[in-house]
């Protein structure tokens, strides 16, 4: 047991050499006794499957379990197949579309930001309300608008007399379509980033930009964005990782059947994966695409990272 | 009220006009329209017979409320056993992620033990690794464990997270020693400190957790989409895909069981807003 002179040493004196009281056995015990539930649950269900992944990646998938190294094969196989190249490209198309999240949430927050605004409180929850619905509902949702027949898009655009299309089976229009979903659902998250960001700038700074002379544009570029900048790099950040990995909106929307004339063009490198994975069996080159598709998110993190030095400020 | 506020503090300079506040209004009321527009046409399209719903140019309102609809979805799946699995996968995960992170978030943040910067390390490395990457070792251990098909699968994984354990950490790091010495000079065990002292310390902290996880527990799709194909133990999100393929084009049915399938979460979101913006100004992260 601890005693009443060693407990009060605690933490202010933790530097001298003298026995902390926690190093003691017990306390070890309860340390570990508390770290272990989560700690082996991430080994066994999170470590061990990602080393597992490295190493089969580099193996062939055989039946009952018999793996054979075959090095760097899964990966040229992969290399040379035209349907990862155009999922590869359709990703980088999803995450460029969907950074316009980052604008449009941007906007949104300036026009709530409105001194004397009333209702932000609820243009605030409704705006959010796309971000907590199901994805799958969400997608069941916009096909349904953007259905070629009987859809509300097309019957709106007639209105204007633009002729309409089979937004998510056209191969032309379906990734962009899809991609417009993607955008609608994010909004609301980077619009709290955004207000929360917008809120710490001192309205001194703005005031006195407008006793200067300078008008709502020239503030808003020339205050409000720079004092920004931090929280648009968090935006960024965040989308590149996340749309690099959407599959939900995707898999609803575009690929419940493989007839799908924009099956192909829809692709990303998680639906990809999951039908190499989990359709036509093929575990080897599914998780060579796995880790294809870590590595861009990787490289993607690092280049924005590296790349923040020359436009974000930190006051 | 806050006009005259600012009228008062003598701040009301030319951004405070009315046809600015109109135009901002005209604007944000039409981004609302554009963010709950289609929420309304899948309930409008929901109460619809078949051939209403596929009249061109389409009707807005129905000629008759048809709930009936919402019973057909209870008879093409599972449904409300779905919505059970849902709930169950979401609750056990948040709970448990709550009870197992929050355990071992403290000893990282207050306890030293050998091994501590290695193991968090470790926990940290598991946060850049992206989930699909782990999914088919994931499915392998399942399968393994003879747990194919079962509720447990949905759950699994999900329960125990390094990013939990991580915004947790940080949190009770926050806490100043002198509260936790008092505790122990007054001769309080170590379970009772973190249960009874540094817990409630943390709440925010353990809300904003659980709400994320919650909804990303809810949301999942491509796990049990792996794990489970018995329609019996699929979650709602995987449930209504196998809706789409049954009915794919009777848009009544799809519109009723995607609408119901999301009321939950937007219903908790509703509740707990401060909750949800406090998840996401702390976490910054989806999961």
């Amino acid at each position: 047991m601890t005693t009443v002179e060693d407990a009060t040493r605690t933490a202010a004196v933790d530097h001298r050499p003298r026995r902390h009281w926690l190093d003691s056995g017990r306390s070890r015990l309860t340390a570990y006794l508390f770290v272990a539930p989560v700690g082996l649950g991430l080994l066994v269900f999170y470590l061990y499957p990602a080393v597992a992944t490295f190493v089969l990646s580099f193996t062939e998938w055989g039946p009952f379990g018999g793996n054979t190294f075959t090095g760097l094969s899964n990966y040229t196989t992969v290399f040379a197949l035209d349907t990862f190249w155009t999922a590869l490209g359709n990703t980088v198309l999803y995450m460029l579309i969907g950074l316009a999240v980052v604008p449009v949430a941007i906007a949104i927050a300036v026009l709530l930001n409105r001194e004397g605004l009333r209702g932000v409180a609820v243009y605030r929850a409704l705006y959010f309300i796309p971000f907590v619905t199901l994805p799958v509902a969400s997608g069941m949702v916009w096909k349904w608008l953007y259905n070629g027949d009987y859809g509300l898009i097309n019957a709106f655009l007639s209105v204007f007399g633009i002729p309409g299309t089979y937004w998510v089976a056209n191969p032309g229009t379906a990734l962009l379509a899809i991609g417009v979903v993607q955008v609608w659902s994010q909004v609301g998250y980077y619009l709290i980033i955004f207000i929360a960001g917008i809120k710490a700038i001192p309205r001194d700074y703005l005031e006195a930009a407008e006793l200067d002379g300078a008008g709502p544009l020239r503030r808003l570029f020339s205050i409000t964005l720079p004092l920004l900048s931090p929280s648009i790099f968090f935006c960024t950040v965040i989308s590149v990782i996340n749309t690099l990995q959407i599959f939900d909106l995707i898999y609803v929307m575009a690929q419940s059947s493989t007839a799908n004339p924009a099956f192909n063009a829809t692709q990303s490198v998680v639906t990809l994966f999951y039908q190499m994975a989990f359709v036509e069996n093929t575990k080897g080159t599914a998780t060579a695409v796995a880790f294809v598709l870590m590595v861009l998110i990787a490289a993607l993190t690092a280049i924005q990272f590296w790349l923040q030095r020359k436009w974000v400020s930190y006051v | 009220m806050s006009e005259s506020v600012a009228a008062l503090r003598g701040r009301r300079g030319p951004r405070g006009s009315l046809a600015g506040s109109v135009a901002t209004h005209v604007v944000l009321v039409l981004g609302a329209v554009a963010m709950v527009g289609p929420f309304v046409w899948q309930l409008l399209t929901s109460l619809k017979t078949q051939t209403e719903a596929i009249t061109a140019p389409p009707t807005l309102l129905p000629q008759r409320w048809l709930w009936s609809n919402y019973a057909e979805v209870d008879s093409a799946l599972p449904f409300l056993q779905q919505l059970a699995n849902s709930a169950v996968m979401a609750g056990v995960r948040t709970v448990g992620q709550l009870v197992l992170c929050s355990l071992a978030a403290y000893a990282f943040a207050r306890l030293r033990f050998p091994g501590r910067n290695l193991l968090f390390a470790l926990f940290l490395s598991v946060l850049m690794v992206p989930s699909q990457l782990l999914i088919l070792p994931q499915y392998e251990i399942i399968v393994s464990l003879g747990l194919l098909n079962t509720l447990p699968a949905l759950v699994l994984p999900g329960l125990f997270s390094a990013f939990g354990t991580f915004l947790l950490r940080q949190f009770f790091l926050t806490i100043p020693d002198e509260i936790e010495e008092a505790a122990l000079l007054d001769g309080a065990g170590r379970l009772r400190i973190f249960w009874s002292v540094m817990l409630p310390m943390v709440k925010p902290a353990l809300a904003a957790l659980a709400v994320i996880t919650l909804m990303n527990a809810w949301n999942d799709l491509l796990w049990p989409l792996v794990v489970n194909t018995d329609p019996s133990v699929l979650p709602i999100s995987a449930g209504l895909t196998t809706l789409q393929g049954q009915y794919s084009t009777n848009y009544p049915v799809l519109m009723a069981g995607s609408l119901l399938a999301s009321i939950p979460m937007i219903v908790v979101y509703l509740v707990l807003q401060r909750q949800f913006v406090q998840g996401i100004a702390l976490s910054g992260s989806k999961g």
